[in-house]
């Protein structure tokens, strides 16, 4: 028994004194690094739409909008003498759009206020990863804006992984005050149909947002994930240039209610087939106190060319029941407390079906410009029960 | 489609969780495994949430900005 004591004392004396020794040897060659970059992503896209149920014109006329959007973003990080990751990500993302049906607010006009626009909407992350805890801490803030519409956000995030890097629980909090400047259609201005709000009034509306995941590998070829995110509106929520005619053939403003409280609930799998072929499946069921309910299903197989490039093909359903709130031009009752004609919150389903190619070489670089660590190119055709059609096309490159 | 979206949890939940070593994740780790939105689909989200109803559950945005166009 003596022995085996004095062999204890004797082995953790030598433990203390090596892990002291490392310590020391870990301080004194530690070399306070800089930050650096990691990756720089430069996102644009292209996105045209029509159709003929413009919310703008009580749910009747052209809906035709197209949008150019870029997004520019750094991402920078450092370790320090603990090995903990510091990571900036900074991100500036502007909008160009041209919108038909807004040309409407004021038709005596040649361009009205939201017929051409551009959104600026700028945002910093910063995160701090403990690589012995595995466990991240994340915050930002980010800002939008555009000539009606001006958005503060806030988020905090946390995240834990298992020992074995197999399980990851996140939870994400997120906050947008944001405030609009109401513009009423032209024959409303000086005779508003409700006391929401009066022309050229500032009204806020706040966006609460609960965000929670976790993620699991079930095994080598398939991992899932469980996310949800629970949501909270208040403030104006009805957008005011948006005209609702009733069965007198009378005209209002649009009216919703002041708060909405929003539960969707989604699961992602994503499962590698064979060397070849992965394939990438979504569903969200979602429900909202204004009474709609919807099923969100993707599937997107994806083809590796090459070790270094893919081919996909996305394909997504959607459906939606509609709004408790929601009637077509000239059939809402003079009674209803809350009316819009907005298409987007009535009844229809969609399908978009697309075709990915991405490619990414770390050695030669694309295109032989070595700064470019990956390239890649998205179409979608979009369509709608109702009428609206659109394209989008979008193209991605990675600087490292 | 609820049918099938129980359908899938029970398959997931009757799928034994095997711990996955680090050496063999080469797939697991590949950049289409991703549980998460492309960068690619990051435009697509936006404009789905604005020509819909629903929002959230799917990593884009949920909030801020008014949509309205």
């Amino acid at each position: 028994m003596k022995k085996r004591l004095i062999t204890a004392a004797c082995l953790a004396f030598l433990f203390a004194h090596q892990s002291k020794a490392q310590n020391d040897s870990i301080s004194s060659n530690y070399k306070k690094q800089k930050l650096k970059i990691e990756e720089i992503n430069f996102i644009t896209s292209y996105y045209t739409q029509d159709g003929n149920n413009s919310a703008v014109t009580g749910g009747e006329g052209t809906e035709k909008l197209t949008d150019i959007a870029t997004n520019f973003e750094v991402i920078l990080s450092k370790k320090d003498k603990r090995n903990n990751v510091h990571t900036i990500d900074l991100n500036v993302g502007i909008d160009s759009y041209s919108s038909a049906s807004s040309d409407k607010i004021d038709p005596s006009t040649v361009t009205s206020a939201s017929y051409q626009d551009i959104r600026i909407y700028p945002s910093a992350n910063y995160s701090y990863e403990n690589e012995e805890k595995k466990t991240v801490y994340n915050a930002g803030v980010s800002f939008s804006a555009e000539y009606d519409y001006f958005s503060i956000g806030a988020n905090v995030g946390f995240a834990k992984t298992s020992k074995d890097n197999n399980r990851e629980f996140s939870v994400k909090g997120m906050a947008f005050f944001d405030t609009w400047k109401v513009i009423l259609p032209i024959e409303l201005r000086n005779n508003p149909s409700d006391n929401d709000a009066r022309h050229n009034d500032s009204k806020p509306r706040n966006s609460y947002n609960l965000g929670l995941a976790l993620s699991q590998v079930i095994n080598k070829n398939f991992q899932i994930a469980l996310l949800a995110d629970i949501g909270y509106q208040e403030g104006l929520l009805a957008t005011k240039f948006n005209r609702v005619y009733f069965e007198d053939l009378s005209v209002r403003s649009e009216k919703l209610p002041n708060t909405r409280f929003k539960i969707p609930i989604g699961i992602r799998g994503n499962y590698f087939l064979n060397d070849k072929i992965v394939l990438r499946t979504f569903y969200r069921y979602y429900y909202d106190n204004w009474n709609i309910n919807s099923h969100t299903f993707s599937f997107e197989p994806s083809y590796k060319l090459t070790e270094f490039s893919s081919l996909s093909i996305p394909y997504r359903f959607y459906q939606q029941s509609q709004a408790k709130y929601f009637d077509a031009k000239n059939q809402h009752e003079l009674t209803n407390e809350y009316y819009t004609s907005d298409y987007d919150l009535s009844k229809f389903s969609s399908n978009m079906i697309g075709l990915g190619y991405h490619v990414v070489d770390s050695n030669k670089g694309i295109f032989n410009i070595k700064r470019i660590h990956s390239f890649d190119i998205r179409y979608g055709y979009y369509t709608r029960t109702d009428g609206l059609d659109s394209h989008i096309i979008t193209l991605a490159l990675q600087f490292k | 489609m609820k049918k099938t979206f129980i359908a899938f949890l029970s398959l997931v939940a009757f799928c034994s969780c095997s711990s996955v070593k680090e050496y063999q994740k080469s797939k697991i780790n590949d950049a289409e495994m991703a549980l998460t939105a492309k960068k690619t689909e990051k435009f697509e989200n936006t404009f789905q949430l604005y020509r819909e109803a629903s929002s959230g559950a799917n990593g884009g945005k949920t909030g801020g900005g008014c949509g309205c166009n």
